[in-house]
């Protein structure tokens, strides 16, 4: 990307701003040099875009407002954002990576950093690259001097522009969808469907408000930049099929569970995985379910498990301390083989840990949390448009083997915005109500069935021989009646592992990103998978031999990954998680457990941040000049 | 992208149902005794569970509910094994925990009459907060609070109704903890159905099941029930038969007025018998139906998918 190579420190405009026209299309930039000279305007493929601000500031709307646009303008995008765990105000930062082309992550570096505040500006200069723009807002920012040969800086007095454009005493309202203008212009957005955005978000408040916002917008969006800056042109994306839908990963898992058709849910409020309930609590009445608000995490998994109960899957989530608390009725669950969706929006642990930060550490917890031998899916999607379809996939998983089923997200997932195809509805949606209709005969617990599949009857069936089965979590008979007979124990115990070894056998194998052999396959699960294929793509394109692979099935794991890792010379397991006593992370753990591979190395960090693509390769290249470990 | 899901599995693959082949259209008479008793119950020879096991057949007997139209729910404990002794759908859940599991029942399934019986453990002492969250719900359902004041199934340790003295094997020298008064706990807590009674009584008994079960809302019994093992005699003195006085609550008590089941609440034992406590105040699950009935009205005529499609097309 060709920036700036303007390595000094311009601060534009404390004057009046002479162009205030009211004219804004975006053609005009095109050829409307300003003063003098004429700016470069340069073709560009992807940008990376950080707001660096107080999580008051509405940042995160100008993030939204842009990913949106990309959505719409068939282009691929990716956030990232962080927001203090404190009650109100912090620091807080919206990090936004446009392309025309795939984006995998949200970007190591950003080309440009918009910083409100002295501390925005000192505590993230270090993410913009080289020769990148930092646009400050004058009136707060200090320049370090010994920065400006590194980055091309760039001042407007944003607050009091954003005073001057709407007026009054709105301080600090405003000033983002100021700096939203001033982005519009750097990088030619189009202003039309912008405006559109605006008045849609305000949409059902007063009018004037959506006004104001408008005025702020141009405000910015004709702040007379000089020549002082070039400005950029997306390339056009390749067309695609059908319309794109932006949205962040807890709004498309929370969607995935209704169109799977899931009516029925409870929860405790837990961050990062409030906004799914929330969402559940607003939309499902309309589908005529509900989702309840309990007095805490043990009372929402048992009114979840009780709904599943009574004849249709049901959903419960937490994240953190919430999902230690469910454990003992996931294990009931198990038992009395009472279908489920858990979802765990995973954060920073242990204890209270890092609420607003992203880790993957409750593999263990989900594979294996609870007491006694107590077999459960789990499976973790790997980007915003995967939370929408694994939803979906749990569900039936569930349904179909009488199982709770985890859903890992986490923080990053859940939080960040990404495009993707609208689904077809008519397709995925689906109904399960239950089935009511009088059977002979029903046994619950039927040790002769395939598989050890077996499926309650809810209640208000009528069971003809007047034989009726008991939900339970104790040792049982077929019936669900308590036995303490060692025969049946061990042969429940097998009625309830082969169920799921034989789902194992069903799972697809993942497929080998990049070539099926080589000299390192990085395997990663859940939110990961972009920045590890951005990781193998820059690695092939610099003549390394690298591939991926990512698991989403990781309890049970699907059959035939040893083949795959005996394609490789060195097996890494990247993961955001503590290395462990041992040396590796949760996933690699378990796969030198399942597969005794000494190749199978981790590749861990837990400092609440996701990866960035360099950090991947430069970890994998450690590992490979370490050598096999002591260990 | 992964946009692989597996196949919908169908009820008519269930291994162990098979449907029936034409349900017989016939006037259903009501259930007989032995069409309602399962498995033999592991209860003590003369445990007061006997009689409220009793009892609740009777009462599907005599208000002719059928199999399928209930369903029985209990947390752990001696008295939370109830589900198996009885024919009919029915849930062993943890301990404690029972209130809401069959929450989630209660306001998914209109159509079933829920039951839940357990023990003084469960209800006041690892469940307590439960009690106190479904009572100010009113989540529509019948709880049977078996108060034995004791721990049975574990080997008598002290419960919270346990009176200040009683010895246990956790409290060898008396228990010194206030022990809880259940009908002073469930009136503040916001149930809308309290009531009293003892096995000893069985038409008492029966007479607070069928009003408990009349009840739109949140309706519960404490029934004292003797641990003829553990705490042999605890409720004489509430037992003409050994000597002791049955109180009925006074016919000119307000069921309606909080003040005054206080009152009856803080009579030394035994107390009064009765209803102590009855308020009609919306459930929760007219509630939750009132606000689906509210969103359904303006998507009316929409199909599921449709409404997702439509949702789905403001975030473009």
């Amino acid at each position: 990307m060709g920036w700036a190579s303007f390595l000094s420190h311009v601060v534009i405009g404390r004057s009046p701003n002479p162009r205030n026209n009211l004219n804004f299309m975006s053609e005009a930039t095109l050829s409307a040099p300003t003063s003098g000279g004429s700016p470069k305007i340069s073709k560009i493929s992807e940008a990376v875009i950080r707001i660096a601000g107080n999580s008051q500031d509405g940042i995160q709307a100008i993030g939204g407002f842009l990913a949106r646009l990309a959505g719409r303008s068939e282009q691929e995008v990716m956030t990232f954002m962080t927001i203090p765990s404190t009650i109100s105000g912090g620091p807080s930062i919206f990090q936004v990576r446009i392309g025309s082309g795939e984006v995998l992550s949200a970007g190591d570096e950003a080309d440009v950093l918009l910083a409100f505040y002295q501390h925005s500006y000192e505590n993230h200069i270090n993410s913009v690259k080289k020769g990148g723009i930092v646009l400050f807002d004058s009136d707060h920012v200090q320049v370090k001097p010994e920065w400006e040969k590194d980055f091309h800086h760039v001042g407007i007095p944003i607050s009091s522009r954003t005073v001057e454009a709407i007026g009054g005493t709105a301080k600090d309202k405003g000033k983002n969808i100021f700096a939203l203008g001033l982005v519009a212009k750097i990088f030619d957005l189009n202003v039309p469907k912008l405006e559109k955005l605006i008045a849609e978000r305000f949409t059902g408040k007063d009018e004037s408000i959506t006004k104001t916002a408008l005025m702020a917008f141009h405000a910015g969006y004709s702040f007379s930049l000089g020549n002082v800056i070039e400005t950029f042109q997306f390339v056009e994306s390749q067309k695609r099929e059908g319309a794109q839908v932006v949205m962040n990963g807890n709004e498309a898992l929370a969607y995935g569970l209704i169109a799977a058709g899931v009516r029925f849910g409870a929860g405790y409020p837990i961050t990062p995985w409030s906004d799914v309930m929330e969402l559940l609590r607003r939309e499902l009445p309309k589908y005529g379910g509900a989702f309840i608000q309990c007095e805490d995490e043990i009372a929402s998994i048992s009114m979840a498990l009780g709904g599943s109960y009574a004849g249709r899957v049901a959903v419960t989530g937490s994240s953190g301390p919430g999902i230690s608390l469910k454990t003992e009725a996931l294990g009931w669950a198990v038992m009395a083989e009472i279908p489920l969706v858990i979802c765990d929006i995973q954060r920073g642990g242990p204890s209270t840990g890092m609420p607003t930060n992203v880790e993957q550490s409750d593999l263990n917890i989900a594979c294996f949390g609870g007491h006694g031998d107590c077999p459960r899916v789990v499976i973790a999607p790997s980007n915003v448009e995967d939370c929408f379809y694994t939803a979906i996939e749990a569900v039936n998983l569930a349904r179909k083997y009488s199982v709770p089923v985890f859903i890992l997200s986490d923080q990053s997932i859940s939080t960040r915005i990404e495009a993707f195809p609208e689904p077809d509805f008519e397709k995925v949606c689906q109904d399960i109500s239950p089935d009511l209709t009088p059977v002979t005969t029903h046994k619950p617990y039927d040790l002769n069935a395939p598989q050890g599949v077996t499926h309650h009857v809810a209640p208000g069936t009528r069971i003809m021989d007047g034989k009726y089965p008991i939900a339970t979590g104790l040792e049982h008979d077929e019936m669900g009646h308590p036995t303490g007979s060692p025969k049946l124990h061990t042969q429940m115990t097998a009625k309830r592992r082969k169920k799921l070894q034989s789902l194992a056998d069903e799972l697809p194998v993942p497929q080998v990103y990049g070539p099926p052999e080589g000299n390192i396959l990085l395997v990663g699960w859940g939110s990961t998978q972009g920045p590890i294929r951005e990781a193998v793509d820059r690695a092939r394109a610099a003549g390394d031999s690298v591939s991926s692979l990512h698991i989403k099935h990781i309890f049970p794991l699907p059959n035939g990954l040893e083949n795959i890792f005996a394609g490789f010379n060195h097996v890494f397991v990247v993961e955001m998680n503590d290395e462990g006593l041992y040396g590796y992370g949760q996933l690699g753990a378990l796969l030198r457990a399942r597969y005794c591979d000494p190749k199978i190395q981790g590749v861990t960090k837990c400092d609440g941040l996701t990866w960035k693509v360099r950090e991947i390769l430069e970890r994998a290249k450690q590992n490979i000049a370490t050598g096999i470990r002591k260990l | 992208m992964s946009n692989q899901t597996t196949d919908i599995p169908a009820r008519s693959g269930n291994i162990t149902a098979v449907p029936a082949v034409t349900p017989p259209v016939e006037e259903r008479k009501g259930l007989t005794k032995k069409e309602i008793a399962a498995d033999h119950p592991t209860w003590c020879p003369g445990c007061g569970d006997f009689s409220v096991l009793a009892l609740y057949f009777k009462l599907i007997e005599k208000r002719k509910l059928w199999h399928e139209k209930i369903t029985t729910i209990a947390g752990i404990g001696c008295s939370s094994r109830f589900p198996y002794f009885v024919q009919g759908h029915g849930a062993h859940y943890i301990h404690g925990r029972a209130l809401p599991f069959a929450s989630g029942v209660s306001l998914t399934r209109p159509d079933l009459h829920v039951f839940v019986f357990g023990g003084d453990g469960d209800a006041f002492s690892i469940g307590g907060n439960h009690v106190n969250h479904t009572a100010r719900k009113n989540i529509k359902m019948t709880y049977v609070i078996m108060d034995n004041w004791v721990y049975g199934l574990t080997k008598k340790q002290t419960s919270p109704t346990s009176p200040l003295g009683f010895k246990s094997k956790t409290d060898i020298w008396g228990a010194v903890d206030q022990p809880i008064n259940p009908m002073k706990q469930l009136i503040s807590a916001g149930a809308t159905f309290v009531a009293r009674t003892t096995h000893t009584n069985p038409n008492h008994l029966l007479q607070m099941m069928e009003a408990a079960m009349d009840h739109d809302g949140f309706s519960v019994i404490e029934c004292l029930s003797e641990c003829v093992e553990f705490y042999e005699g605890a409720f004489d003195s509430s037992n003409p038969r050994k000597g002791g006085v049955f109180n009925p609550v006074p016919a000119d008590h307000d069921v309606t007025d909080e003040h005054a089941a206080y009152k009856l609440a803080d009579t030394p034992f035994p107390g009064y018998f009765g209803i102590f406590y009855k308020v009609n105040r919306p459930t929760k699950n007219k509630l939750e139906a009132d606000i689906n009935a509210k969103a359904m009205e303006k998507v009316k005529g929409k199909k599921d998918w449709e409404l997702l499609k439509a949702t789905f097309a403001r975030m473009k």
